[in-house]
């Protein structure tokens, strides 16, 4: 029996196109626009003005507190505009745009591909040099790295969880990287485990990629402490508190972190970052991005500088299908739909999904039947439907006891409602109030 | 400039819906309406078909001309009412009994509640009762199976659990009583009398099966119901073998299994979690024994169900999922 989380969790169709394409190297778009703020937490703050010239790897805008990152340009060129444009929420947020032309590097990086297996660096540089590569957590929900890599006082780590599970449908990013980067992927792994001074890493990976399971098992063999477990196929896996649990059985309490119950998890595209940042000195200026979709003429993988336009993306697959209904940023279940291709490229786009018109609009909702399968379908043991109709009465306080907020949205309510309800919206909107209930009583 | 639909995620859907899954209910329904007709023949056809197409009338007229809502009388949730309806009455009531029946499931038990998905109570089983208390002669002879041609003129009898109760009332032991009854095989076939479409256990248990693979409903409710039933009985008759039946004998006879397949599982009706629904089950099974073995009726699926149908907003306040992550306290 394969291991996999208790409770909840929905299987949509999987349709990974893209799951056996090459990483292509994406050609340096003419112009590129880079947000400052691409991770959770503080923005950073912009170190160039109009009409700089800047080189590839530096550092356009730098750390704008303890949770935040730097932020590099991934072209080397002239300052456009530093302006506020739209980014994939939809929000107009402050950003560099800078044209492109040559490519001069900043000093200290290793270009080269040859993997570099040995390292001699303490916990402490390590983590210098991820603050430095601006790392966050590539697995969509950006998150620093540094902050899971600085344990709090009294909290030990033990086990380093690389999460490879891939359970958005269609994206095929980490895969193909793993397929391809294996080498350098160890290699990460261990200077992560050297960071937090942990002995055992695990890799979790989904059982319908089992060329990833068998590669990264045969490279694991050679590894101390490092063993590669295959899971069940189950939407949301890849959500770290499910994954935790289906690995090693520990339950990450209700409002707290991975971290208290000895466990750090990273996305195996953000450990082949590490292992560019640390034995490369490269930061992170690119990311691999699928770029798939029914109608799609070849859906394919793509190495991408950060800050490059959808469109050039969708170029590179043979264009926008005639029946193009929606794209969106990210997978079909927490991805966010965007409203212009001009949109940029950021550190957690692991996708680009265009859907035909003919799935681009939700059905019509109907009555509650109250068939119970969103209750079934949470995989945090929540009540979807009672949420919904708490959050239409505004009864927000009551939401906050019915555990709102342990709502990671991973949308499988409003997947399997036969009704069709916008549970989950309902549930967003109960959470934003909800959490100004909680900042107004702390203060 | 394209233009693109803009929506929060998640941007796909399992392609679940309400017709689907009530027209999947009607499907598991398709082998014990087949074994039905095989036995009470055209008075089957004749209620099975005055109580769909009422129900769905009725819905439809409900909803254009009192409630003006939009019209969802096709979306097979009438259509089971009425297919559930026809199946606990006896094979030759009367059509406008039946029509009756209908009117009061969809009428008074679905709409005054504001439609689909706002009931309380089990349409269906309302409608039923309404009838059984209205009418209760013609609620209480059923036909004899076999007779193909004869409608509201066929030879009726009692039900296997009516003359169980009568005989122990007389102060017959079970032995002597099961002597006169028929074979286990008779009544696993549903050769025996009894409502239209509650006598074939295997063509029942046929369409749990279906309902399972397709996962329209989940284990819990049937099973504690049954499972409560065989321990309750298995005890009593333990206790006393000439005093009470035994867990074979109840489960095969009366309308235990399609309620506890069919009427108990009503999505609107019974409770949201786990827990809830096996607290659910082990009600209806507990009530309907009690009905059955100390009560003034012989038979007491019904009452147990709609009995516990009142109890799940309750159960809902008041029994949680279990929580990811829930800290444990004490």
């Amino acid at each position: 029996m394969l291991k996999t989380f208790t409770l909840g969790g929905v299987h949509p169709e999987e349709n990974k196109f893209s799951s056996h394409k090459k990483i292509e190297v994406l050609p340096v778009p003419p112009v590129v626009t880079i947000p400052l703020s691409q991770h959770i937490g503080a923005p950073a703050k912009v170190l160039v003005n109009k009409g700089d010239r800047v080189k590839i790897g530096q550092v356009i805008a730098e750390s704008g507190g303890f949770v935040s990152a730097n932020i590099h340009s991934s072209v080397s060129g002239t300052v456009l505009k530093v302006e506020a444009f739209p980014d994939s929420t939809g929000y107009r947020r402050m950003s560099v745009q800078i044209q492109s032309e040559g490519d001069e590097w900043v000093d200290g990086v290793d270009l080269s591909t040859d993997l570099k297996k040995d390292f001699d660096f303490s916990s402490e540089e390590i983590i210098q040099k991820i603050i430095a590569s601006g790392l966050v957590g590539l697995g969509g929900a950006t998150f620093p790295s540094h902050v899971k890599l600085s344990i709090p006082q009294g909290k030990k780590a033990e086990y380093l969880i690389v999460n490879a599970v891939e359970c958005e449908p269609y994206l095929t990013a980490d895969h193909s990287l793993m397929l391809e980067k294996g080498e350098e992927i160890m290699v990460g792994t261990r200077i992560m485990m050297k960071a937090l001074k942990v002995e055992k890493a695990i890799f979790g990976i989904e059982n319908n990629k089992p060329d990833a399971i068998e590669l990264m098992s045969r490279l694991a063999e050679r590894e101390k402490g490092i063993t590669v477990v295959a899971l069940k196929v189950k939407y949301p896996q890849g959500g770290e508190k499910q994954l935790v649990q289906a690995l090693i059985n520990r339950e990450v309490p209700s409002g707290a972190l991975p971290i208290d119950v000895g466990v750090v998890a990273f996305n195996v595209g953000s450990i082949y970052a590490a292992y560019q940042a640390v034995q490369k000195n490269k930061p992170l200026i690119e990311r691999v991005v699928t770029v798939t979709g029914k109608s799609v003429k070849n859906p394919s993988n793509f190495l991408t500088r950060i800050g490059t336009p959808v469109q050039a993306l969708i170029d590179a697959v043979g264009g926008l299908p005639e029946d193009t209904g929606k794209v969106v940023n990210g997978g079909p279940m927490m991805g966010k739909a965007i409203s212009s291709l001009d949109v940029p490229v950021v550190k957690g786009s692991s996708g680009i999904l265009v859907i035909p018109d003919t799935e681009a609009n939700r059905h019509e909702t109907e009555n509650c039947i109250r068939c119970s399968k969103c209750v079934s379908a949470c995989p945090m043991g929540l009540e979807p439907y009672l949420l919904m109709s708490l959050a239409e009465r505004e009864y927000f306080g009551r939401m906050e006891t019915e555990k709102v907020m342990d709502c990671m949205e991973c949308g499988s309510c409003s997947y399997t409602c036969p009704s069709s309800r916008p549970l989950l919206d309902y549930i967003r909107l109960g959470k934003g109030n909800v959490t100004q209930i909680i900042r107004a009583r702390k203060n | 400039m394209s233009i693109f639909t803009v929506s929060p995620s998640p941007h796909v859907h399992s392609g679940q819906s309400v017709p689907r899954l009530m027209y999947g209910v009607v499907i598991a329904l398709l082998p014990a309406l087949a074994v039905s007709v095989f036995y009470f023949g055209i008075g089957m056809i004749i209620i099975t078909a005055v109580s769909v197409i009422s129900c769905v009338l009725f819905e439809f007229l409900f909803q254009k001309y009192l409630l003006k809502n939009p019209s969802t009388h096709l979306d097979g949730s009438a259509a089971l009412t009425g297919l559930l309806l026809a199946f606990c009455l006896p094979a030759n009531l009367p059509w406008w009994m039946v029509a009756i029946g209908a009117l009061v499931s969809i009428g008074i038990a679905k709409m005054t509640f504001g439609g689909l998905g706002n009931n309380i109570f089990n349409p269906a089983l309302v409608g039923r009762v309404f009838l059984f208390i209205s009418f209760p002669a013609a609620m209480t002879s059923y036909p004899k199976p076999g007779q193909w041609w004869e409608y509201m003129d066929a030879t009726t009898g009692a039900t296997p659990l009516g003359i169980m109760s009568e005989s122990l009332a007389n102060n017959m032991p079970v032995s002597e009583i099961m002597a006169g009854m028929p074979s286990n095989l008779d009544l696993f076939l549903g050769k025996m009398l009894g409502s239209a479409g509650e006598v074939a256990a295997f063509a029942l248990l046929l369409g749990l099966v279906y309902l399972l693979w397709k996962k329209i409903i989940s284990w819990h409710i049937p099973v504690s119901i049954l499972l409560t039933v065989i321990i309750f009985t298995g005890a009593l008759s333990l206790g006393n073998p000439e005093k009470y039946p035994s867990p074979l004998f109840h489960l095969l006879t009366g309308g235990l299994l399609l309620g506890a397949i069919f009427m108990a599982t009503d999505y609107v009706t019974s409770p949201m979690t786990v827990k809830g629904m096996i607290i659910y089950g082990i009600g209806i099974g507990v009530i309907t024994i009690l009905i059955r073995t100390f009560g003034a009726y012989p038979e007491g699926v019904q009452f147990a169900i709609l009995l516990m149908n009142g109890f799940t907003p309750l159960i809902n306040k008041y029994v949680k999922p279990k929580r990811f992550g829930e800290v444990k306290h004490g």
